[in-house]
């Protein structure tokens, strides 16, 4: 055998000895994957089993739901009316009034008025039933709740300066009674019907003597209250 | 004898190299898949395992029924003892 077919022999050996050994490490190799997309697609199947009834279920809580939704807007909108049970909602969620009714198109056409401030008393009360409720957290007096004398002011500083400025600012009531200020002028003419300020309540002056007696058939010529201002406002 | 070397210099310098360039580089590819299909398998085991609180589903699909009913019975009460709103 010459050399070069003995040089031949020994190149065709060592390649297929590399090849050998790279198709086996291959061959390993792919196995592993094998191994490993076995678990993934055991695991795959397992998420699919579980999910199956998922969408039954969830279809139905949204059913119910959905009823209750229908039932909670009718009940609100036919007992409180649109406008206040779009405000209230309103109230309770700021900016739910743009959203509107999910059944009452028109809802969101509707102007919702300003529930939360009407209703500040609920406010206030809820604040004090709820010791932990959120509005009661935030009072800056802290203890508004465990402060029994006190719990009625210290609410009041929930609000803004001007709600609670307010009251201060108004007219008071009337008086009434011995210290009640005198809206009359003191009389000078017992007798004589004294004059009543306003253009409503003047009194009409005491007919001079031959005029006849007016109408009202009491014979001492007063006329009824209001009457006579009338009467004069139209002349 | 010449085409014999000629044969053997090919077979050596250019086979040889050829062969072993594409079976490592099948190899380096194989071997890159294994970390890739322990992940998926691994990620798919998790989401198993998540799912394995869809029975609990259950649980509150009961509890809106009952809780829909309630509001249900309250809301009939409530037009009962409430009057509707006055049309303006």
């Amino acid at each position: 055998m010459p050399a070069a077919g003995v040089v031949l022999l020994i190149a065709v050996v060592a390649i297929v000895v590399v090849l050998v050994v790279y198709l086996l490490a291959t061959i390993a190799a792919l196995r592993q994957i094998t191994a490993g997309l076995d678990e993934a697609i055991a695991s795959v199947g397992q998420i699919v089993e579980k999910s199956a009834p998922v969408a039954e279920v969830v279809g139905d809580i949204n059913r119910n739901l959905d009823a209750g939704v229908d039932l909670l807007e009718g009940l609100l909108v036919k007992k409180a009316g649109m406008v206040d049970a779009v405000g209230l909602v309103d109230g309770l969620y700021p900016g739910a009034a743009a959203e509107g009714f999910r059944n009452f198109p028109d809802s969101r056409e509707t102007r919702a008025p300003r529930i939360g401030e009407v209703y500040t008393k609920g406010t206030l009360t809820l604040a004090r039933l709820g010791r932990e409720a959120p509005i009661a957290a935030a009072s800056p007096g802290g203890g508004v709740l465990r402060n029994v004398k006190g719990g009625s002011l210290a609410a009041r500083l929930l609000y803004p300066e001007a709600r609670q400025a307010r009251p201060e600012k108004l007219a008071r009531s009337p008086v009434i009674g011995t210290d009640a200020p005198q809206r009359y002028e003191p009389s000078e003419d017992p007798g004589v019907p004294g004059r009543v300020p306003g253009p409503a309540a003047v009194a009409e002056p005491p007919a001079p003597l031959g005029r006849p007696a007016p109408a009202n058939g009491d014979g001492h010529g007063r006329g009824e209250p209001g009457s006579a201002g009338q009467s004069e406002e139209r002349t | 004898m010449t085409l014999w070397w000629i044969g053997d210099i090919v077979l050596i310098v250019v086979v040889a190299p050829v062969v072993v360039l594409l079976l490592h580089g099948v190899l380096t590819e194989a071997r890159s898949i294994v970390p890739s299909v322990r992940r998926v398998g691994a990620a798919a085991a998790a989401g198993s395992q998540d799912l394995d609180a869809v029975p609990l589903l259950l649980t509150t699909q009961d509890q809106v029924r009952r809780t829909i009913e309630a509001a249900a019975d309250y809301g009939g009460s409530l037009d009962v003892i409430l009057d509707d709103a006055k049309e303006v």
